[in-house]
């Protein structure tokens, strides 16, 4: 591996950029920056694409998040054991205790960078909670300062393969109208979850992007069907911050108090939505917490300040948006503790990668997910390192492996418009009565409409220069549905986040990982917990 | 979404086209730059608080555009006061180390 860091880079504007590394990361939330960071530190010559601005991208940027941070002993494992019991059975304590160790390193880490961290009442910094603008922009100035060089607005369109192993990826520089390609020694995804065109903070990139790369590569996802996570929201805003509710009561038009106590919030409101408009007002605050929350969570009262309503002593529209696999689980399946896609050269981390090993059936929003940003990052930012020295010095010629909305199969057509899949994708997975409350008529419904728009897009989609990017984002969005979908379908109970009206109950042979894979078609299997082998 | 470039407070530095994840604004030589693909926005305020002058303004709605004037902003005080409520100033983080978030934490334990 040669010990200069950056990259030669191609002069002209016009032309397209070449660029050689040892890893390639593909993101800009938490999960890229940590990958980038330590495979950096690992030795490495790291080149790190966004498709947005590192510092912005992503679901944290937007967001005030806490993290799950707990010292390493007893209280660890008494923690472990109480987020054990919820999980519906399919997360792996091991898993959490090594998320956790990375995260309570790294997180001191981060505060002895000099990241100002607020001071609690004893004198100490509070490591637990990272402001999601303050922390991603620390983030940003760390990598590119260790020598990593950051391109934002460079979309990955697809990767590219050396007959063996993942070898880099290509795709186009938005701002500039050109492509680029990057041949690489390994290839990190960090693209977050898939959203499904929800109008969420960070939803822009979240389309699903590195799923669809990922499968073309040959992985597997894992976990699909716990994508019915959905936030309450101050409508018409795109605000999907959950902790001021805490203090909200909620009514319906007529003034009726939904009875909220001692029962999942989300999913008395969600019912009621069904029934007709609710509005919430945070009446459950007393002066100390206002004060708190207004100087904590700024972003949460912009939708109620700026159209001039009292938070505290009015009541306001609320609705429940969909997070998909944002703060729902699903995400590429990893193949071993060091992030492996499954796929040589290939990783996965952050919201990318599946979390039901570490969160099982329910989110992992509010603090494990961010926990899992960190350590998952620098697991597979090391691993891909140390893959890319491993590699021999051969340069082979390299082969793109994108398909839908690249290179279409059949006669192209140009009355194929993404924005129709887009629409189909928000008219299916975002109402409550098809995502948060499940039936397998409505899904094969849903999948019927999928599998048709997938056929069109990969028979006939051929998306160039700038269009590209959305007719890859229209694929990524069509096939996470599917997955989603056909997952739910297999998973015959309800468990979790994963809600099936037909079938409320909890079956114990589900208690069980479901993995879908393929893309033209979609295969369905079980795989037991905590191995390596398929279910009967 | 974002609807305001105020042509009056903006310096013409595109850190907003550079900012801006969904890669909403187009720059334009030697002046402000033009909000291009509105639709595109998701509606998470990070322009305004990267914008060195307070120029931007994004109206909460995020489902479609919201019919507002540069002068009922201006007069509202509402340029820049996300930036302001977040104690960042001039493009720049500040305020984080104040941040009572983790107050919050403590107390919906209870």
């Amino acid at each position: 591996m040669a010990q200069h860091s950056g990259a030669a880079r191609s002069r002209k504007q016009s032309e397209a950029i070449s660029l050689t590394a040892d890893v390639l990361v593909i993101g800009g939330g938490p999960a890229a920056a940590w990958a980038a960071f330590a495979a950096r530190e690992a030795g490495a010559r790291v080149i790190l694409v966004d498709k947005g601005y590192m510092g912005t991208s992503g679901a944290t940027a937007p967001s005030n998040t806490g993290t799950w941070f707990v010292p390493p002993g007893e209280r660890r494992r008494e923690a472990i054991e109480r987020r054990q019991a919820l999980t519906g059975g399919l997360a792996d304590p091991e898993c959490a205790d090594r998320t956790l160790d990375a995260a309570w390193r790294n997180l001191h880490r981060l505060a002895e960078l000099g990241y100002p961290f607020p001071t609690d009442d004893d004198g100490k910094p509070y490591l637990a909670n990272l402001r999601g603008p303050d922390y991603m922009h620390f983030m940003r100035r760390r990598v590119r300062r260790a020598g990593v060089t950051v391109l934002d607005h460079h979309p990955a369109l697809e990767l590219l393969s050396d007959g063996e192993r993942i070898a880099g990826a290509q795709g186009i520089d938005r701002q500039r109208n050109r492509p680029w390609r990057i041949r690489a020694g390994a290839v990190v995804l960090a693209t977050g979850g898939c959203a499904f065109g929800e109008r969420i903070l960070g939803a822009t990139g979240l389309t699903g992007d590195g799923y669809l790369m990922a499968a073309e590569a040959g992985a597997v996802m894992s976990g699909m069907e716990f994508s019915g996570q959905y936030a309450l929201t101050p409508k018409p805003s795109a605000l999907n911050k959950g902790l001021p509710f805490r203090w909200a009561s909620f009514t319906r038009e007529d003034g009726t108090r939904l009875a909220t106590e001692g029962h999942d919030r989300h999913v008395i409101v969600a019912a009621a939505l069904l029934d007709g408009p609710v509005y919430a007002q945070y009446d459950k605050a007393g002066p100390e917490v206002r004060q708190w929350l207004r100087q904590g969570q700024p972003n949460c009262f912009l939708p109620l300040d700026r159209t001039g309503v009292d938070p505290f002593t009015e009541r306001w529209p609320v609705t429940l948006r969909c997070e998909g696999t944002v703060r729902g689980v699903g995400g590429i399946r990893l193949a071993g503790d060091d992030c492996s896609a499954g796929v040589p050269g290939l990783y996965a981390a952050g919201d990318a990668a599946s979390r039901e090993r570490l969160t099982g059936a329910i989110t992992g929003g509010g603090g494990p997910n961010s926990s899992w940003a960190i350590a998952s990052g620098n697991w597979a930012g090391a691993a891909a390192a140390a893959f890319a020295v491993r590699r021999s010095g051969a340069e082979p010629s390299l082969a793109p492996l994108g398909e839908a909305g690249l290179r279409p199969t059949a006669e192209e057509r140009d009355d194929l418009d993404p924005a129709a899949a887009l629409a189909a994708v928000r008219e299916e997975m975002l109402p409550l009565d098809h995502n948060f409350f499940r039936t397998a008529p409505g899904l094969r419904r849903s999948l019927d409409r999928f599998d048709a728009a997938w056929s069109a897009l990969r028979r006939h989609c051929r998306g160039a220069g700038p269009a590209a990017l959305r007719a890859r984002e229209a694929a990524a969005l069509i096939a996470t549905s599917r997955w989603a979908c056909e997952s739910a379908l297999a998973r015959a109970e309800s468990r979790g986040m994963h809600r099936r009206r037909d079938l409320p109950g909890r079956a114990d042979e589900f208690t069980c990982a479901i993995e879908t894979a393929g893309l033209d078609a979609v295969a369905v299997s079980r795989r037991a917990i905590g191995s390596g082998v398929a279910a009967p | 979404m974002i609807e305001i470039v105020s042509e009056r407070r903006c310096i013409a530095c595109d850190k907003c086209v550079k900012a801006c994840p969904a890669n909403v604004f187009d720059p334009v030589p030697e002046a402000p730059p033009v909000i291009a693909r509105q639709a595109d926005c998701q509606t998470c305020f990070l322009c305004e608080i990267y914008c060195p002058t307070d120029a931007l303004y994004v109206a909460p709605n995020a489902e479609g555009p919201t019919a507002v004037s540069e002068a009922e902003i201006e007069a509202a005080g509402l340029f820049g006061s996300y930036a302001r409520g977040l104690g960042w100033k001039r493009g720049r983080p500040g305020g984080t180390d104040k941040d009572p978030t983790f107050r919050l934490r403590v107390a919906a334990q209870r």
